[in-house]
């Protein structure tokens, strides 16, 4: 692979010709106004947002679908460009709910606020579960859209909710083909297609619902939705998160990087790592929707129980540790057995294996590895 | 692992999760990966899409069959058979890369020998696969490199589950595929922390990072550091430690983030040796079935609520990291564990967090000398990684075999300690849903997921279901030696003729309370996988 450079915007930007000249400006940090490129998936070109204009070629270039070259001159950011993204964005506009994206309002109003504008309520940016992190937003205000001169009609689709885990508002898709191409190329699945409801082009499963379409509830559409259109329901009206943290997913032993979203002490959601090897942006359905409500479930043991009479009461961390430190010096040596486990942590393995052996005095531990 | 650890020196994954997709050929044995390894399934589908070729060996048609360019339909307990068959073949045909076998391998010729036992006519008559196919997948596998094999607990829960696993090694070895990239055996681990709980010796018979307890220098290094007398004698292994409870032997326990009830083969005989002991600490974040008979239970936080680190199944140690604060008057297992000693007068367990843990396992632990908090910020460390600035090992035996020679083992067909017999009539074998996790504890509380699969089914080919006038969706009673359980039928033809299929994750269709305990005499890991059972329809009231 050799390395060679071009010229982005009077920027020298170094490429190899595996890159894609929308690859070689984001490589360069000069952002292309899109909202179908993935970096897991090839590109599409459906959107036809990415314009630019290379020198020497009299047609506009769609970047994600171009190759990079030697000393290829490229402009991302001309005036004529710019009016050719808006118009482009105003078509998928004329598709979707606008009112959210062109107010100048929209900085200043909270979730749930009262519009001031008079939207209708289906158009108000406040009632967008996407509000604040949507692509689509974001692409509106990098272009500086204003009022539009194509008028929308409210499409008076339903909302999708034939499964427990997210909704697909066909009212919000702009058929970008993000969802359907995510689940053909990332899960090898054909469970979404491009589907015609009441004469609108959408994305949707090609059956009756998404299980008899074979979904397997992994998420990865939700992902890669430029718009309000696939949200997880549970936490889906409660906007950007406080904090995340990254760590470790507690199922089986593939060890996906969830990203736990965190809101007023309560996970929201779990969101799959993009950048790390071992599950690049990917989970399945038990790390991506079966996490929080374990976690919060209203059995959660809260306090340590102590057999009396019969039966499990609540008792005082010192009180049950002082009776467990009680019981188990009648036991040190090979009349005990210590089981550890394969879901806690290795430090604590290691802990418990420390003190079966020096506390305890036995080689008694085990784990169900072997099962 | 013994198999492993006995052909390579080390039993573990060989190579890593994203070397899969490069692989010219995978074989995927014993592993229904799409519902058991989600994620690691699209590596094998990418690898497809890339041009790879994909061999299934499953009695079951599991997912990745639609994948899949050779689908081996062997009966359960047949894969020592299959695999050496294929081997035969190998060799016969002169497939085998001899140089490697030569330069890194020993015992090849006792080895060889033992395939004269594997003629095609005894493998196709154990198996059940058709001799031609068979013959097309052993080519492929020995003409494609490189060439990865992928397996799960469907090789390892047999009573010859160390067969089964050496005979994966022989197949890697005998065709070259160790030490470079897309090659290697990959066990997938069931367990998000089987891995850690190995390495950090949570075993009976070794320390961290396998250092055998029997070792006398080992023993001094840890006295030292542990400031303790050790005893040189391995412990027991759990389900050695439940024969013990039943005979009066062992008489307190203390399980941690457990629920053996449900997980143990044989759950009447779990249950009966719980019941025996005097004392039983239960220490986990659920009321779970084996918590309900404890005498104290501690309750523990979530991995949410806590720091630490899980060692996945390419051996990759990985930062778990808190995020909301302990539920309730809840604890870290650390932290109880470290209260408790320090109750009991043990001076070696000041910690502070989780983080000064792992210093100390550094320290006493060859293979993550140089694992430190900081250093698995980015994006872990595989082990081994035994210094500060070792990049850590994404594949395992480049240019020599951690043990110096690969080692070949002759091996001999055996079939499953309980065979089907005019009584029990059939084979049950057992898996996971994608829906459910193991005993349920976690997925059972998730409304989505118990809505998406609520119950245990027993799944059944028409023909054996039509032979016992069964139809789809009748509750049926599966009946074997140790015990019963009812369920709904899954009439599908999924499933080979003769073969029932079971997942274990439902407290009220116990597949447990079936299975046979007998173990493998190595790894001491029952025989989940097959038994015999009957099937008797309940008549609907």
């Amino acid at each position: 692979m050799t390395e060679f450079t071009l010229t982005i915007n009077g920027q020298k930007a170094s490429a190899t010709e595996e890159m894609t000249v929308f690859e070689a400006a984001a490589t360069a940090g000069i952002y292309i106004p899109n909202l179908c490129a993935h970096p897991n998936l090839p590109p599409s070109g459906e959107c036809g947002l990415c314009l630019v204009k290379i020198e020497g070629q009299s047609e506009y270039a769609i970047s994600c679908t171009t190759k990079t070259a030697r000393d290829m001159v490229v402009h991302t950011d001309t005036p004529e460009l710019r009016q050719k993204q808006r118009s482009a964005l105003e078509k998928i506009l004329s598709e979707h709910p606008n009112a959210c994206l062109t107010c100048w309002r929209k900085e200043r109003c909270k979730p749930f606020d009262v519009c001031l504008r008079n939207v209708k309520v289906t158009e108000r940016c406040v009632t967008c579960p996407k509000n604040g992190r949507c692509d689509l937003q974001k692409v509106a205000d990098f272009l500086d859209i204003g009022e539009l001169t194509i008028p929308y009609t409210y499409r008076n689709l339903p909302v999708n909710q034939d499964n427990p885990f997210f909704d697909l508002d066909y009212n919000l898709c702009i058929a970008c083909g993000q969802c359907i191409r995510a689940c053909h190329y990332l899960r090898g699945m054909e469970t979404i297609d491009f589907i015609k409801l009441n004469g609108f082009r959408v994305a949707g499963p090609v059956k009756d619902n998404h299980k008899n379409s074979g979904c397997k509830f992994c998420g990865a559409c939700i992902d890669v939705c430029p718009t309000g259109a696939l949200m997880e329901r549970p936490g889906k009206w409660l906007g950007l998160p406080r904090h995340s943290v990254i760590t470790t997913c507690p199922y089986c032993g593939v060890g996906c990087q969830l990203s736990l979203e965190v809101n007023d002490g309560k996970i929201v959601r779990s969101v799959p790592v993009l950048e790390n090897s071992v599950n690049q942006g990917q989970a399945c359905v038990k790390g991506r929707f079966g996490i929080a409500e374990f976690v919060h479930h209203p059995e959660r043991l809260t306090n340590p129980l102590i057999r009396k009479g019969g039966k499990l009461i609540d008792a005082s961390w010192d009180e049950t540790l002082a009776l467990v430190a009680e019981a188990l010096w009648n036991y040190q040596g090979d009349q005990f057995a210590f089981i550890a486990s394969a879901k806690c942590t290795n430090e604590e393995n290691y802990l418990a294996q420390k003190f079966t052996r020096t506390v305890m005095q036995t080689n008694n531990i085990d784990h169900c590895a072997r099962l | 692992m013994a198999g492993l650890a006995a052909s390579f020196g080390s039993g573990a994954m060989t190579n890593s999760i994203n070397e899969i997709k490069d692989a010219a050929c995978i074989l995927v044995i014993g592993s229904d990966t799409t519902s058991g390894h989600p994620v690691i399934a699209l590596e094998i589908k990418k690898a497809v899409r890339n041009g790879g070729k994909l061999i299934v060996a499953n009695p079951r048609e599991i997912e990745l069959c639609r994948y899949a360019d050779i689908w081996l339909r062997h009966l359960p307990g047949s894969d020592v058979a299959l695999l050496m068959g294929m081997m035969k073949i190998i060799a016969d045909e002169e497939l085998a890369d001899l140089n490697f076998v030569s330069e890194c391998c020993d015992n090849f010729d006792a080895f060889k020998k033992s395939l004269d036992n594997f003629d095609l006519d005894f493998v196709e008559k154990v198996t059940g696969v058709p001799r031609d196919t068979i013959i097309e997948a052993a080519r492929l596998y020995a003409t494609c490199k490189p060439a990865t094999t992928i397996y799960a607990m469907g090789i390892t829960q047999h009573s010859h589950g160390t067969d089964n696993v050496l005979a994966t090694a022989n197949l890697a070895m005998l065709t070259g595929n160790m030490g470079k990239p897309s090659t290697g055996v990959n066990p997938l681990r069931g367990q998000n922390n089987v891995q850690g709980a190995c390495d950090m010796g949570a075993l009976p018979n070794v320390y961290t990072g396998y250092q055998r307890v029997d070792n006398p220098d080992l023993q001094k290094k840890f006295e030292v550091a542990w400031r303790e007398d050790l005893s040189p004698t391995p412990g027991l292994t759990l389900t050695e430690m439940l024969d013990a409870a039943c005979d009066g032997k062992i008489k307190a326990m203390y399980i941690m983030g457990e629920n053996p009830i449900l997980s143990d083969a044989d759950a009447n005989h779990t249950e009966k040796a719980l019941k025996n002991l005097e004392f039983l600490i239960v220490q986990d974040f659920f009321l779970n079935e084996t918590a309900q008979m404890a005498d104290v239970v501690l309750p523990a936080v979530s991995f949410a609520e806590k720091d630490g680190t899980f060692t996945n199944t390419e051996r990759r140690i990985q930062r778990v990291r808190k995020a909301i604060d302990p539920i309730g008057n809840s604890k870290p297992d650390w932290w109880i564990i470290c209260q408790l000693a320090k109750k009991m007068g043990a001076q070696n367990f000041d910690f502070e967090n989780p983080s000064e843990v792992m210093e100390e396992i550094a320290k006493l632990t060859p293979s993550y000398g140089g694992v430190d908090y900081e250093r698995l910020e980015e994006c872990g460390l595989q082990w081994p990684c035994p210094t500060k600035d070792h990049p850590g090992t994404p594949i395992l035996h480049v240019g020599r075999f951690v043990c110096g020679l690969g080692k070949f083992t002759p091996l001999q067909y055996k079939p499953p300690a309980e065979i089907p017999d005019k009584e029990y009539p059939l084979i049950l074998t057992t898996g996971r849903s994608l829906y459910h996790y193991h005993t349920g504890t976690m997925t059972r509380k998730v409304a989505g997921l118990n809505a998406l699969d609520p119950e245990g089914l027993v799944e059944i080919n028409p023909w054996d279901a039509s032979a016992l006038k069964i139809k789809n969706g009748n509750t049926v009673k599966v009946i074997s030696r140790r015990g019963e359980v009812t369920a709904k039928a899954k009439v599908t033809e999924k499933m080979p003729k003769n073969v029932v299929f079971m997942t274990f994750h439902f407290a009220e269709s116990a597949v447990n309370l079936l299975t046979n305990p007998v173990l493998d005499p190595v790894a001491k890991i029952p025989e989940l996988k097959v038994c015999a059972v009957k099937i008797e329809g309940v008549k609907q009231k």
